[in-house]
């Protein structure tokens, strides 16, 4: 099927410098705790050192004495209707339990940190402590302790009536599973676990809140998301929206774990009560041991095939940790995990378990990643078996337009067979890999974009160039893909469009920035205000020249009407003076949920020392759809990072957890990144498959490039070790206990 | 109880003068007393490299270091980098490459990498991976981060730029 | 009539079907009329005047848990275990 050819674009596929780019490169950009008002004061929380507890008894009047202290607040301060506060609610201040180590219990804002650091061991906390439940299969268990006495299993057969831990059952049911088993001359199956992890963002939570006496709330704050922050704000206040404003700072890195609000209703509250604007940041203990890692996970599966190498059958058993509330991506992961493929029969089951750990939140595909860990080691043990090159036998059995996808609607036009195609033609995969201990692994993936809101403004200035005002945190380059993209519909230049991020009172709704979607779904938004414009500029310029108004043409980045055209510079001048109407349109998309999206397959060569158990990686590519690539620079940067974000979830991360469900490792030193160390150059082949739903192709990016990773090295460790690795993370000493059969 | 002390250093060759808590890092003087923002908290223990600034010619945590032993010292932060409007061969080059995407992790990285290329400006791969084994970065997989450290050492032994 | 996709815990309740077709300008009207269709089926997908809490609805590639939202005669409705996250 051959692909339509690639439209000559004027701006998009080109490498412009970001224009937020001067300001971060010299320390002036503002992140959340660059903020300062005038008498701010400093609010820390105090968080239960406990995994499990009934929380007896909070006095906190020892603490509200301290001189210098203005306000303390605790979960009592926080509007309840109905039986129980919701769970967000009770996330950011906890009721009478606490549910994980870390879980906030009381906060205080004083006029300096460390004056708030004395309050908080003045408030006295008694606590019954209660055994913490902390392994998913051991939570399932029907005599295991119940963490959340409300929660009960719900799932599409119904609702269950006794209390658990086991908080949804789902999955999905394609053809018939067992008969597909039966016409397979090849089958494998394995059990998996990987452990909790956090996305790592280097820069921790920070707000700073100000409720003015006329209650207006003001919010500045590092969110992956302005609009959700007020939404979440004013449910949890039980205040108006129209009282709340959030204005987004810079932010240090999301990666989905700054979606939800973790400290901005206290910093609120804490400024109601002191009449002070409060700044509430986080230190890294609090920010592995108080937002949001992603679960832990148990998964059993099983793969057939016939000996020629089709895939027929596959099943799964999921569990996945929620944490301390329901809601986990296990049902994501079990819709993205198998997308590569072409199964016929297909069978999940999936759970969704409370545990004494923090509440789980998105990491960057969420769901998929541990998902892929487990499938595709079993694709690639069908393909050692069959002795088919792996990636030849994703090749044979690979998705495309009309397969079967996620949830069973059926894909539009996508790029797995191209991205399989181009890593067996990479120079990577075409060099040898030579040497002892050496292996080579390949693995496939699949993320959504999501589509959701956006509405963004422009304005056309007297000379010519064009405000763009749009509501998403630019985390990645976002600012630049989104005035890319005007400029392209204009047909103006990149330098002037001048794009700005602003804040929730001063643009329409707009989702996160998150789930693969700014340069996707606001792209879209912006395309549409730049089409209004031309329409609008079309009939002011109709009457300039007096022309029919719809006589007005415009394209390749000029107006013409029989014998007068005009660029846009030029038609702005034309139409823009003192006595004509000012040029505003704007753009409004609601694109979707899960819509469409992007397939990428990693090719890493290891060296794995045999004395330390130590993998080194060599060498490593990234393949990925981006369909097209608005600046391929930072679509690269995304696939690096997914990558090495994989690479370190795949050999070092982890959530240590003791008995009593203590974080041990709970700081950069024993949570280990990556470093520069730690990795060659990040190879990357963009294959670009435009994507049918969007103007100029585009398909989110910034997400499944985590998706390959953890399965691609446990296949290159096994070919180096000859030993298969069913548990994460592949450290050193995990790898030394396996293939050396100890522990 | 706390006490306060008055400290004379230069930061970014201009004398400053200020009063700190004696508890106080400096990093929180610069963040939150001298309102130089650019460095930033990670971590608060040494382990990330986002509040890199160079006291007396050499590379430090900052948040390691106490307000208090700025006295007397030269210190250059990320706000010094640049002369005038004039981008430093470093900043220009994270620009130019794209070896940002947050960008919180830029100040350190390139104040690290500047002390490394200002004494080995000929750092090949290895010595620049290993000089900023100490600066985190969660967003980029260092690989463009590392392009342009070289690319910047190639433009500094052309045209040296003045310290 | 828009088309309706039922998942495999929810077949048995369909008479084995894996689509189906219902009438209807509106989720809840799809929804009557699936219970029309199937008796039983209703309180699969409704619980307390909302959308059951173990699934949710899509149509087309929009999820929504909106039974107001609008249905048009060319839509394919997808029932989904409720997903979270994302």
């Amino acid at each position: 099927m051959a692909a339509p050819t690639k439209p000559e674009y004027k701006v998009i596929g080109t490498r412009p410098v970001r224009p937020d780019g001067i300001d971060k490169v010299t320390g002036r950009a503002q992140y959340g705790a660059d903020i300062r008002q005038a008498r701010m004061i400093y609010g820390k929380v105090l968080r239960s050192p406990h995994a499990h507890a009934n929380i007896k008894r909070i006095d906190t009047s020892k603490a509200e004495a301290l001189e210098g202290v203005k306000a303390v607040v605790t979960g009592a301060d926080l509007p309840q209707s109905g039986d129980r506060r919701s769970d967000k609610s009770l996330n950011v201040l906890a009721a009478d339990k606490a549910l994980y180590r870390g879980h906030a219990i009381a906060a205080v804002a004083a006029t300096n940190p460390y004056i708030a650091d004395e309050a908080l061991k003045l408030i006295e906390v008694e606590y019954e402590v209660l055994p913490p439940v902390l392994d998913v299969r051991e939570a399932m268990r029907p005599d295991a302790p119940v963490v959340l006495d409300w929660v009960r299993t719900t799932s599409m057969a119904g609702t269950g009536e006794e209390p658990t831990n086991v908080a949804a059952k789902g999955g999905f049911n394609f053809g018939d599973a067992d008969k597909g088993f039966e016409e397979c001359d090849e089958i494998v199956e394995g059990e998996f676990k990987t452990k909790m992890v956090h996305q790592g963002y280097i820069e921790p939570q920070a707000c700073t809140a100000m409720w003015n006496p006329d209650g207006q709330l003001t919010v500045w704050t590092s969110t992956q998301g302005s609009f959700p922050v007020r939404n979440d704000t004013s449910e949890i206040l039980d205040i108006p929206i129209s009282k709340v404003k959030v204005v987004p700072t810079e932010i240090g890195g999301g990666f989905g774990g700054k979606i939800p609000v973790y400290i901005e209703p206290t910093a609120a509250l804490l400024s109601k009560k002191s009449g002070r604007p409060v700044a509430l940041r986080l230190d890294r203990t609090n920010v592995f041991e108080g937002t949001g890692p992603t679960s832990g996970t148990s998964i059993k599966a099983k793969i057939g095939a016939t000996k020629d190498g089709k895939l027929v059958a596959a099943y799964a058993d999921m569990a996945y940790e929620a944490g301390c509330f329901p809601g986990s991506s296990v049902t994501l992961g079990a819709m993205a995990m198998f997308a590569p493929y072409d199964i016929e029969h297909v069978k999940i089951d999936t759970y969704d378990v409370v545990v004494n750990k923090p509440h789980v939140q998105d990491y960057r595909a969420p769901g998929a990643p541990a998902a892929g860990f487990a499938i595709e080691q079993l694709v690639d043990e069908l393909a050692e078996k069959l002795h088919i090159d792996p990636l030849k036998l994703k090749q044979m059995n690979s998705s495309h337009e009309g397969t079967r996808g996620p949830g069973g609607m059926p894909f539009s036009r996508i790029g797995q067979e191209e991205c399989v195609e181009a890593a067996m033609n990479s120079e990577h995969y075409k060099s040898p890999l030579e040497g002892p201990n050496r292996g080579r692994g390949v693995a496939s993936g699949f993320w959504f974009n999501v589509g959701l809101r956006s509405s963004v403004n422009i304005s056309v200035q007297p000379d010519g160039t064009v405000n763009l005002v749009e509501g998403n945190t630019d985390i990645g380059g976002t600012r630049a893909s989104l005035a890319m993209q005007l400029a392209e519909t204009l047909g103006i230049a990149y330098e002037d469009v001048k794009p700005m991020v602003v804040d929730t009172d001063a643009v329409g709704y707009n989702d996160v920035t998150a789930g693969s979607r700014t340069t996707y779904a606001t792209g879209m938004a912006v395309n549409k205000a730049g089409l209004n414009l031309i329409e609008k500029m079309k009939g002011l310029l109709a009457a300039k020249w007096s022309a029919e108004p719809d006589a007005v043409e415009f394209a390749s980045g000029t107006f013409s009407s029989g014998e007068n055209s005009a660029s846009f510079r030029e038609a702005a001048g034309i139409v823009a003076g003192p006595a004509d109407a000012t040029l505003n349109a704007t753009g409004e998309v609601s694109a979707g949920v899960l819509v469409g999206g992007g397939f990428s397959t990693h090719i890493v060569d290891v060296e794995v020392d045999p004395d330390t158990g130590k993998t080194q990686i060599l060498r490593y590519t990234v393949v990925q759809d981006a369909g097209t690539a608005i600046h391929p620079s930072y679509v690269e940067g995304q696939m690096q990072g997914g990558a090495v974000q994989g690479i370190g979830w795949a050999l070092n991360e982890e959530y240590y957890y003791d008995e009593e469900g203590k974080m041990a490792n709970a700081s950069f030193l024993d949570y280990r990144l990556p470093t520069t160390l730690d990795l060659p150059m990040i190879e990357t082949v963009i294959v670009e498959v435009p994507n049918p739903t969007h103007p100029f192709g585009v398909r989110g990016v910034g997400e499944v490039s985590i998706v390959p990773p953890l399965g691609a090295i446990a296949n290159a460790v096994y070919r180096a070790t000859g030993v298969r690795q069913f548990e994460l993370p592949m450290s050193p000493r995990r790898v030394l206990e396996t293939t050396h059969d100890l522990g | 109880m706390a006490t306060h002390i008055q400290v004379s250093t230069r930061i970014n060759g201009e004398d400053v003068d200020f009063l700190c808590d004696t508890r106080q890092s400096l990093l929180e003087v610069l963040r939150d007393v001298v309102n130089l923002t650019g460095a930033k908290e990670g971590c608060n223990n040494g382990n990330c490299g986002a509040c890199n600034v160079m006291l007396n010619g050499a590379l430090v945590n900052s948040c390691c270091v106490l307000g208090a032993e700025a006295e007397g010292a030269e210190i250059v932060t990320i706000e010094g980098v640049a002369q005038g409007d004039h981008l430093h061969p470093l900043q220009t080059a994270f620009l130019e490459e794209a070896a940002l995407q947050c960008g919180v992790c830029t100040p350190g990285f390139i104040v690290a990498a500047k002390a490394l290329l200002d004494e080995e400006p000929d750092a090949d791969e290895a010595r620049v991976r290993h000089w900023l084994a100490g600066n985190l970065c969660r967003c980029t997989g260092y690989d463009k981060i590392v392009r342009a450290v070289l690319d910047a050492g190639d433009e500094m032994r052309k045209a040296p730029a003045g310290r | 009539m828009a088309t309706v996709r039922i998942p495999g815990p929810l077949r048995e309740a369909a008479g084995g079907a894996e689509l189906v077709t219902a009438s209807g300008s509106t989720l809840r009207e799809v929804v009557d009329d699936l219970e029309r269709q199937f008796p039983g089926m209703r309180e699969r997908l409704v619980e307390d005047g909302a959308v059951h809490s173990g699934i949710t609805l899509a149509i087309g590639p929009n999820q929504t848990n909106d039974l107001d939202a609008a249905v048009a005669d060319e839509d394919e409705i997808n029932v989904l275990p409720a997903i979270s996250g994302g």
